[in-house]
């Protein structure tokens, strides 16, 4: 299990690494597809399969195709890609990785001051569903408004 | 109530944590550095992806379902604004044939 977590925590890293770098939008995609799916199995190793199954169906499925489709619609081809180009310089990128990674490393201390263990139990669909529909039935009813809200102005921003 | 309890090889939370942070950084490094709409949409999922992420390690540790939950509303979060602001892309892609945020920053009203 510690193997497939850490696995595919180097594979996560790397892919996002090369989703962030990327100038092809489609080769950006693609790489945070494997992200996502690094991730998926990361939720797996750490007990709880109702997540890692919803990570693939909804984010490398639903979100991801969804991303893929604005992408053919607008079509950009190898303009934007060279536009990409020229605009990805060190003198760009440097800056603000300079500044986020003192962040990073305040976060990685702020870990590291107390070691805990992870439980083991694997938290699974029957519990979830056994929650969702108890304490957290508001929860579940102000999601779907917020998605209602959602599908209605995304039909309102994409009409022609 | 029927629990399935697999003893696994622990994993220390720091570790979840820990990638979990690094994913959120990467995720800000993409929104403070790229131009184009996309992939800024694009590292913002990251970010999402790592909040996420953190929350599962959480439920891990615990072995409690709250974090699953909060998981979900995440995702629905997600979900929700990838639409919106993918139609709003579309829309000034239209108007303004172009995806750099250089240029769409000077629209007024």
């Amino acid at each position: 299990m510690s193997v497939l977590f850490y696995g595919s925590a180097i594979i996560a890293i790397l892919a996002t690494l090369l989703v962030i770098t990327r100038t092809n939008i489609v080769h950006a995609l693609l790489y945070f597809i494997v992200s996502l799916l690094a991730i998926a199995v990361i939720f797996y190793t750490l007990g709880a399969p109702f997540a890692a199954a919803l990570e693939i169906i909804v984010y490398a499925g639903a979100i991801m195709v969804m991303f893929l489709f604005v992408v053919m619609m607008l079509n950009l081809g190898h303009v934007t890609q060279d536009q990409e180009k020229a605009w990805l310089t060190p003198s760009v990128w440097i800056g603000p990785s300079i500044m986020a990674v003192p962040l990073l490393a305040a976060v990685i201390y702020a870990i590291n001051l107390n070691q805990e263990q992870m439980a083991h139990t694997v938290v699974g669909g029957k519990e979830i569903g056994i929650a969702l529909f108890g304490p957290y039935v508001l929860a579940v009813e102000l999601a779907s408004m917020l998605l209602l809200a959602g599908l209605v102005g995304a039909y309102h921003l994409a009409r022609k | 109530m029927e629990m399935p309890t697999v003893t696994m090889q622990v994993i220390p939370m720091e570790h979840g944590l820990l990638l979990a942070a690094i994913l959120f950084v990467m995720g800000m490094v993409g929104v403070l550095t790229r131009r184009n709409l996309v992939f800024i949409l694009m590292s913002l999922e990251v970010m999402l992806n790592a909040t996420g992420l953190a929350f599962i390690v959480a439920s891990s540790r615990w072995g409690q379902v709250d974090g699953q939950i909060m998981f979900l509303m995440i995702l629905s979060l997600a979900a929700a604004e990838v639409a919106v602001a993918l139609g709003l892309v579309l829309q000034l892609f239209h108007k303004r044939k172009t995806l750099d945020i250089n240029v769409l920053g000077e629209m007024k009203g």
